[in-house]
């Protein structure tokens, strides 16, 4: 199961928006491989009756009151912004061609 | 001869200050020389504020002369890794992602500092969004460590490491989410502390792995670690994973640990940290340090922790599945780089964030964060990243196991000293191995600190002491990383760091 093949990196790259070139493939899908072959041991480790543990602290909700306080002003919040218009971040199209 | 001010500690440097022996003014003014002086050799700095240093150290001298200083560190200047934000100061995280963003906001550890006086001197170095133990994965070019340029400071955290090991800053601000405050500590001859997981608040922290990534000092000495600790720690209502309760007595506890006596106290050795893997030199200091901590009294007990073994490996599956999700916010639509794709006509939102993706982001970060969206994906969630999980339950049991048989566990640190420049950069895995020691405190939320214990008679770099604690007795590792500095400084002669030790050359300086 560990062995990563360079289609299977193109689709994970594609699911995380990320354009890898030819040479990038190349490049990582052996190094997933290796790195996958050496965490495999784990899920013989982890046992049915082991809990998972996903954080260190005990996680709870956390409540505040719901009232106004200060917070980033527009300007502050749009200051890095890569385009801006009309104190809106101005974002290239979302829909596709074929939406 | 007085030691000249940018060698002294900065418990030495508050006192010079209250004494009125300097001012903030001038020392802020010597620590930018020796930056201008040394880092184009070491890059400990990704950018460097002398404008905003200098005006908080005039706020801090007129503060002191009215006879109202902010803290006990107030006017002592400070270094910050470059993934806390830091409000109208360029904060990169070393990625070409986010060159020339200013945060519109200070992180909390950054209004901290502020509030309690302390100038900063600028933002260091660092391993691209923290993932990497050798500072090489930074995209504004590798840090040098001071000892011999031609080796890695460490990392992520090898600028914060490197700036105080070099005396660029008396004291520095890391991130450890794998080990990144404690390794660079180790081969850098400074000392570095994880605090427990929520003990210093992660607001305004550019996260990489939430659950595991912790901010806190590096220092030159225990009892500075303590100081900014006490500075930086404590509950912050920004932060909801924050701890609610009073930070442990930890400048007491480093007081209290110089008088060196240890009588009563149970250390744990770790049998899985150590002895095969690790560098000769690097165990044998370790074992030397453990024997002093005998003769002041403390009762050495072996325990094992069996499931460390796997520690490695559950990190390397929690860690990017965290980063993976954690990074999907670098778009290209809210801030940062913007990239458009070549030879597309009126390219689409996704068109241009996979442009800018593979643009802004250097190999390591590709790398994680296709390993963690593999982890986290359907078919192999179980296998991975919930057996990790439960890795994570086995490491805990360990650990308390082991604390109920010791007060505390000691390690080396990192298994080697700083390895050369280039060395393990094509082999991850190998780079990956240098956190096998630190990364079950950070799977487990356990703070933890790293002391220097002397040079390796193979190299002669610098080795780390390991010093575990329990959650939320952080207070343990003052007293002991202190007991031990003191009885090492008595080996020596002074401290392991001087600046006639390091491989810099210089004019002579203040």
């Amino acid at each position: 199961m560990p062995d990563i093949s360079r289609e299977q990196v193109r689709h994970l790259a594609d699911l995380a928006r990320i354009e890898l070139d030819d040479a990038e493939l190349d490049h990582l899908a052996p190094q997933l491989s290796v790195i996958l072959e050496s965490v495999a041991s784990i899920s013989e480790v982890a046992t049915d009756d082991v809990p998972p543990t996903s954080h260190p602290l005990p996680v709870t909700n956390v409540f505040r009151d719901d009232v106004v306080r200060p917070s980033l002003t527009p300007e502050q919040a749009l200051s890095g912004a890569p385009a801006v218009e009309e104190q809106r971040f101005a974002v290239p199209r979302i829909l596709g061609d074929e939406q | 001869m007085t030691t000249p001010l940018i060698e002294r500690s900065a418990a030495a440097l508050a006192q010079a200050l209250a004494s009125g022996e300097t001012t903030s003014v001038e020392l802020t003014e010597a620590f930018l020389r020796r930056i201008a002086e040394v880092d184009g050799a070491v890059h400990a700095f990704l950018h460097v504020d002398a404008e905003g240093a200098l005006a908080a150290a005039r706020a801090s001298d007129e503060r002191r002369a009215a006879g109202t200083p902010a803290s006990a560190l107030d006017g002592v200047p400070v270094a910050v890794k470059d993934v806390l934000a830091t409000e109208g100061l360029p904060t990169t995280c070393g990625s070409k992602i986010l060159e020339g963003w200013r945060p519109p906001y200070d992180a909390t550890v950054v209004a901290r500092l502020k509030a309690a006086g302390l100038p900063i001197l600028g933002k260091t170095n660092m391993d691209e969004f923290a993932m990497g133990s050798s500072t090489e994965h930074s995209a504004y070019g590798p840090t040098h460590n001071p000892w011999d340029l031609d080796r890695i400071p460490g990392g992520s955290g090898g600028g914060s490491a490197a700036a105080v090991a070099a005396f660029e800053a008396p004291l520095a601000i890391g991130t450890d989410t794998g080990g990144s405050i404690r390794q660079p500590g180790a081969v850098t001859g400074t000392v570095g502390v994880k605090p427990t997981y929520g003990g210093v608040s992660r607001y305004g922290l550019v996260a990489m792995a939430n659950s595991l990534d912790q901010a806190g000092p590096v220092t030159r000495t225990v009892l500075d670690a303590a100081l900014l600790h006490e500075i930086i720690g404590g509950h912050d209502p920004l932060d909801s994973t924050s701890i609610d309760q009073p930070l442990p007595a930890v400048v007491d506890a480093a007081h209290a640990g110089a008088g060196v006596d240890l009588a009563g106290l149970r250390v744990g050795i770790v049998s899985e940290l150590g002895g095969e893997g690790y560098q000769p030199g690097v165990q044998q200091r370790f074992d030397e340090a453990v024997e002093l901590l005998v003769k002041a009294g403390a009762e050495v007990v072996q325990v094992s922790c069996p499931s460390f073994v796997h520690a490695l490996a559950a990190y390397y599956l929690v860690m990017p599945s965290e980063a993976s999700s954690n990074l999907a916010r670098f778009d290209a639509m809210r801030y940062g780089l913007r990239v458009l794709p070549e030879g597309v006509d009126s390219p689409s939102a996704e068109d241009v964030m996979r442009a800018t993706r593979d643009a802004g982001f250097g190999d390591e970060v590709k790398r994680r964060i296709i390993l963690g969206t593999y982890a986290l994906s359907s078919g192999y969630y179980d296998a991975y990243y919930g057996s990790a999980q439960q890795v994570r339950t086995l490491i805990s049991r360990d650990f308390e196991a082991a604390f109920e048989q010791a007060d505390v566990l000691v390690s080396p640190t990192s298994p080697t000293t700083a390895f050369r420049l280039g060395e393990k950069l094509d082999d991850p895995l190998a780079m990956y191995l240098n956190d096998v020691a630190t990364i079950p405190a950070n799977l487990a939320g356990v703070p933890g600190i790293s002391v220097p214990a002397g040079l390796a008679e193979e190299d002669d770099l610098p080795v780390g002491f390991q010093v575990l604690a329990p959650a939320t007795a952080d207070d343990r590792l003052y007293r002991v990383g202190a007991a031990l500095e003191a009885l090492l400084e008595q080996q020596w002669g002074g401290p392991l760091l001087s600046a006639d030790k390091l491989a810099l050359e210089t004019e002579e300086h203040a």
